[in-house]
């Protein structure tokens, strides 16, 4: 065999043992599923953890299976998706706006500073009765729920992420009289896009969050009232219900953003 | 006229804690067409001299002059390559190139042209797509002097260019610099601390002293080494004589307990 062949042999070799390795990994992730689901069921029929509390897989898709033909559970779906994704959206481009005025105006921002500890360190949720007496139980005071809960916390680390730019980056445009709009959009802005990205992934959880109790508090429409409503009637099949659908949704949307961190980041890696 | 002129330039930084003062009383001038050297130790002030003369930021006290006018309110004119190439990770090399000119909404097609001749000439054909990390330290370097070009600068100012590159890289480098500079009769600065690239590369050598940072001495390079090529300067008969001189100069300047 020559070196050639040999290498190539042996590449081979080592892309075989990365594919089996893959295939043991989603051996082992597909049995844990299998053991959970069936696991409950069994569980839930042989009376070792109340039926009534805990419900059953079977159960549960019986019910999918009913609310997908009477349409409720779309509609539900529908509310509650909308809900997070325009909180998502406005609390990260608010958040990444309001970074962006600190970064223009540093006397703005040490003025800031103080107040935007104390929001920072307030749970955010203790605001929705507030919110919904102000703008009204409707879809508006959710979304503002979903956006709020994200927007202080992006403004700080996205804000901080701009400030810890290398200023030689800042200095090699200023060599080329660049003006301070231009500083942001060529470099300070691309410089801190993998910390928007991963801003993103976290506000994607923090949205639902925001946007489940937003639910709760307001209880007409969506998952989160599904959550709320079967828990009022002790019905724990339409809580779990709701729960396997966000958590579906939510893993979804954060598979796009990081979609999203594939596209927007190009380096050539 | 004098085409540059620094004239008594002070500069102090001033920390919470601290005042540093970078540059005490600097004055020289450079003549159009020629290349000179910035040479002395680490900290004393070549750095600063070199952004006040970019006009990044105004001295405490004195004047720079570019033509007669104040380097603040130039535009463009200067080049200034920084101590590392710092292209811009997330462009592409045309675009990392290409940037000076977006910035002074100058990017004519011409002038886009022109950009890409020198990134051929400067042996870099073919690299306009990829990314600067794909790059080696000196390809880096020389994109780095492409993009400074481009915008076709009056005075081109390089901090220490060559220092993070491998020996024969920065010889190699040294070559094709002072080649592509001496066709196109660019005035140019050139930090260093190096006292053969120095003595190799420039027609004339300011040796600065450090704290505070002050003009020691100014050396002239002979003819016959300022007409050769940088490589074959440093093998040439009058080179050690003059690095010799340079060298003493400098041993005085430090106190050997520093070392
Ligand atoms: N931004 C700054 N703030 C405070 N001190 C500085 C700053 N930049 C440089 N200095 C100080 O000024 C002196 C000269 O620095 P510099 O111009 O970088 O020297 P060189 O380039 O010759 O090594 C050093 O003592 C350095 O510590
Ligand atoms: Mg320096």
């Amino acid at each position: 065999m020559s070196p050639q062949e040999n290498v190539k042999f042996l590449h081979q070799k080592y892309i075989q043992s990365l594919n089996r390795e893959k295939k043991w990994v989603r051996f082992y992730q597909a049995v844990i599923f299998i053991v959970f689901f069936s696991g409950w069921e069994l569980a839930s029929q042989k009376q070792w953890i109340d039926p009534l509390i805990f419900s059953a897989p079977s159960k549960v898709w019986g019910l999918f299976l009913t609310k997908i033909q009477d349409g409720t559970l779309m509609v539900d779906l529908g509310y509650t998706l909308s809900e997070t994704v325009f909180g998502f959206i406005l609390g990260t481009f608010l958040g990444t706006l309001l970074a962006a005025i600190l970064w223009w105006s540093p006397m703005l921002s040490k003025i800031a500073d103080p107040y935007l500890v104390v929001l920072n360190s307030m749970p955010k949720v203790a605001l929705g009765p507030i919110l919904i007496v102000a703008l009204g139980p409707s879809f508006t005071s959710i979304v503002a729920m979903g956006a709020i809960i994200s927007i202080i916390i992006t403004t700080i680390v996205v804000y901080t992420s701009f400030k810890e730019v290398d200023p030689n980056y800042i200095k090699v445009l200023q060599t080329f009289g660049a003006n301070r709009f231009q500083i942001f959009r060529e470099a300070i802005l691309p410089a801190s896009f993998p910390t928007i990205i991963s801003t993103l992934k976290v506000n994607v959880g923090l949205s639902w969050v925001g946007v489940i109790v937003g639910e709760f508090l307001v209880s007409s429409k969506g998952l989160g009232y599904m959550i709320i409503y079967g828990f009022q009637v002790f019905n724990f099949t339409l809580v779990m219900l709701s729960l396997l659908v966000i958590a579906v949704f939510a893993t979804v949307m954060y598979q796009l953003v990081e979609l999203l961190e594939r596209k927007l980041i190009k380096n050539g890696s | 006229m004098d085409f540059l002129k620094v004239d008594a330039v002070h500069h102090t930084y001033f920390t919470k804690t601290s005042a540093v003062t970078a540059l005490s009383d600097v004055s020289l001038e450079v003549e159009e067409g020629e290349f000179v050297s910035f040479l002395g130790p680490s900290g004393c002030g070549k750095t600063t001299l070199l952004s006040i003369i970019a006009g990044l930021f105004e001295p405490t006290e004195g004047t720079v002059t570019l033509e007669g006018k104040r380097v603040e309110t130039a535009e463009n004119e200067i080049g200034y390559m920084l101590q590392q190439d710092y292209l811009f990770p997330w462009k592409n090399i045309e675009e990392n190139i290409l940037l000076g000119l977006k910035i002074g909404n100058s990017l004519t097609p011409d002038k886009k042209a022109y950009a890409l001749k020198l990134l051929q000439e400067m042996g870099l054909k073919g690299v306009e797509t990829q990314f600067p990390k794909q790059l080696s330290g000196g390809m880096r370097q020389r994109v780095a002097l492409v993009r400074t070009l481009a915008t076709g600068p009056k005075l081109l100012m390089l901090d220490e260019p060559f220092s993070a590159l491998d020996y024969q890289t920065k010889l190699k480098l040294e070559d094709l610099v002072s080649d592509t500079l001496k066709s196109f009769g660019k005035t140019a600065i050139l930090v260093t601390h190096d006292i053969g690239e120095a003595i190799s590369m420039s027609d004339r050598v300011f040796l600065f002293s450090a704290r505070p940072g002050q003009l020691h001495k100014t050396f002239v390079i002979p003819k016959e080494l300022k007409d050769e090529t940088p490589f074959n300067a440093r093998n040439h008969e009058a080179y050690p004589a003059i690095f010799q001189t340079i060298w003493k100069e400098l041993e005085s300047l430090e106190p050997a307990g520093e070392r």
